[in-house]
């Protein structure tokens, strides 16, 4: 197998008033192509600090960071910027739309900012957005969406142009158990159908079920990594 | 290139985003515009009557004199071509006019005062393109040939002097050999011009009276020509150029009348400091306004890098946000311009102010010059002025680290 994600020892420091916060301490971990993986900690564990170091968006203090082959902890702000766009899908948990743009528009940005012909942009927007439970809703700007909705596209935005690692950040925080259950058989399906590599960090017990990886953080350190038969 | 169509949507988009805010920017502007098109408009048209004014008070658009003339505008600096050789070189060499006139110092007396003035001997056939004198307009009669015996004097001198149409005064000059040259002539004509200062200086005569009463043959002290545009002189220079040789001196106007001459030039830089210093008052508004655009959505900025935009993206699309704004204030403010300027090309009398104008050369009536190049050089000025400004902004937004810009609440 083909490692997707390599994180060798980073260590990530914040400093909060007078204190120094250990997000990430000498941690390492491997992430095989094609894999689903759940992140998990308390508050403050480091998860999210964890995805922003693979996602190129927060460089670690020390360590290496090595996507799709590429060591990324020492590319320029431009080469993070071409990686991400090439091989990352990225869902946060809020503030995930850009709210001047309609919901088909928020789908194709990044395919528009990829280069991808308009009437091909439109066709998988389109689609992508009948997949997640959209359609008739592509005009919309977020204001005249609800969380759920505005996850939802976020989600097709993420996953429209099928990158090979997606990183979700609490993505069904906003969402009702059915919608949750629904993404979650989207990225169970685009797992096992497109071989995309999935990282999600989240509290949902629901999302847990669908991993077959879960990685149990605290401290910014790995305290657990076990694999199991997702649901 | 490939970004273009999404950072003009983002750009287009953010703009509205906040309509209030955009609209009194793009009022601010747009009256900025106009206020620097509109005044300029106006001072050009006060400058181009004063310089078409001071030209028809004839300079016409090139001269041509003895070289020693314009230093000492004395008989004995005559030009060395008698008026049939002139007629021979420049008859048909293709000038809109051209004649060619005695001008020299001279004392005109009644009965009652005496004055100085400068004495013109003119052919009133040819001289009519060069006269700021109206020729129907003149009190009893202008010259009507070079041969007229008569005078004609304006009004104002006519008041000083207490004469009047058909009274006779004397004019007194030197001629060539530096001996008095005097001679009694009719006043047949008194001519009103837009300056006082005009009908107190000049007193016309026939060209061939003036020649008699100077004793200077069939020559003549000045040539002049007209062209097609006085800003653009250089080809009926070059055609003068080619029809004499050393012994004259042809000169532009610019060099004849050396105080419009620079105004003209100093017009040119005044528009482009006033331009400046409009803009650099709309430039705190426009400043201002893409700070608080840029402001508002820090978090959307980080969204765009995380996503894969690259800061340079960003900083072009903050920079094209400011472009649109501008463009379209610009363009309001050009049709406000086109609009309020068009309709007073008439004119506009001021005469309320006309003898604090006057002092300046200008007269009572204002006409606004809308020209294509001052709007070009109005609107590339706060393009290019509104372009540094934004850089600022949008260099910062483009700064940001997409993971705290993203968490900025």
């Amino acid at each position: 197998m083909m490692t997707a994600v390599r994180c060798v020892d980073i260590c990530k420091t914040y400093r909060q008033g007078d204190q120094d916060i250990k997000a990430l301490d000498h941690l390492s971990i491997d992430i095989e192509k094609g894999e689903f993986v759940c992140l998990m900690s308390p508050s403050g564990g480091g998860k999210t600090t964890l995805l922003n170091a693979i996602g190129g968006l927060d460089i670690p203090d020390s360590g290496e960071v090595w996507v799709a082959g590429q060591r990324i902890d020492e590319m320029s702000k431009g080469q993070l910027a071409d990686l991400r766009l090439a091989n990352v899908g990225f869902v946060f948990q809020a503030y995930n739309l850009i709210p001047v743009l309609t919901a088909r528009e928020n789908v194709e940005f990044v395919m528009q900012v990829q280069g991808v012909p308009a009437n091909e942009r439109s066709e998988k927007s389109l689609a992508i957005l009948e997949e997640v439970g959209l359609k008739g809703l592509e005009d919309r700007r977020p204001a005249e969406m609800s969380g759920g909705q505005q996850q939802r596209v976020a989600v097709a935005r993420a996953i429209v142009s099928r990158p090979e690692l997606v990183l979700a950040d609490e993505p069904t925080a906003n969402l009702d158990s059915k919608t949750s259950g629904e993404l979650m058989e989207l990225f169970t399906e685009l797992n096992e159908h497109h071989d995309t590599t999935f990282v999600i960090a989240t509290h949902d017990q629901r999302v847990q079920r669908y991993a077959k990886r879960l990685v149990r953080m605290r401290d910014g350190r790995i305290v657990d990594d076990v694999e199991q038969h997702a649901a | 290139m490939r970004m273009l169509p999404v950072l003009s949507r983002l750009a287009w988009r953010y703009l509205w985003r906040n309509h209030r805010r955009t609209l009194v920017m793009l009022s601010a502007i747009s009256i900025g515009a106009w206020a620097m098109i509109f005044m300029t408009a106006l001072t050009r048209g006060m400058v181009d009557q004063m310089v078409s004014d001071g030209i028809s008070v004839l300079p016409g658009h090139v001269q041509l004199h003895n070289p020693d003339y314009l230093d000492d505008p004395s008989i004995t600096n005559r030009v060395n071509l008698t008026d049939a050789e002139l007629e021979s070189r420049f008859a048909d060499a293709g000038f809109a006019a051209w004649a060619s006139r005695v001008r020299v110092p001279a004392v005109i007396t009644s009965e009652r005062e005496s004055r100085g003035v400068t004495l013109l001997g003119i052919d009133p056939v040819a001289e009519r393109d060069f006269s700021f004198v109206d020729y129907a307009e003149v009190e009893g009669r202008f010259l009507e040939s070079a041969a007229d015996n008569g005078v004609v004097i304006g009004a104002k001198l006519a008041d000083t002097l207490e004469t009047e149409v058909g009274k006779r005064i004397v004019l007194m000059s030197q001629d060539p050999d530096n001996e008095i040259a005097d001679r009694g002539f009719r006043v047949v004509g008194l001519f009103h011009a837009d300056m006082e200062t005009y009908e107190e200086t000049y007193a016309f005569i026939g060209k061939e009276a003036a020649q008699k009463m100077l004793r200077i043959g069939n020559t003549t002290t000045e040539v002049v020509f007209f062209g097609d545009d006085y800003r653009n002189v250089e080809p009926t220079y070059e055609k003068v150029i080619a029809e004499v040789d050393d012994s004259v001196r042809v000169s532009r106007w610019t060099e004849v009348d050396t105080y419009l001459g620079t105004m003209l030039g100093v017009m040119d830089g005044f528009v482009l400091i006033w331009f400046v210093v409009i803009f650099l008052a709309l430039s705190f508004g426009l400043v201002n306004t893409l700070v608080m655009a840029v402001f508002e959505r820090v978090r959307e900025i980080g969204l765009m890098l995380a996503l894969g935009m690259k800061p340079a993206s960003i900083l072009g699309q903050i920079i094209l946000e400011s472009m649109m704004l501008l463009s379209v204030g610009l363009l309001i403010g050009d049709t406000l311009a086109w609009l309020t300027v068009k309709p007073l090309e008439s004119g506009i009398d001021i005469s309320v102010v006309a003898e604090g104008m006057e002092m300046f050369g200008a007269s009572s009536m204002l006409y606004p010059k809308l020209y294509m190049g001052d709007v070009v050089l109005s609107n590339v000025v706060v393009l290019v002025l509104g372009f540094l400004a934004s850089l600022s902004p949008a260099w910062r937004a483009s700064r940001y680290e997409p993971v705290e810009a993203i968490t900025k609440v």
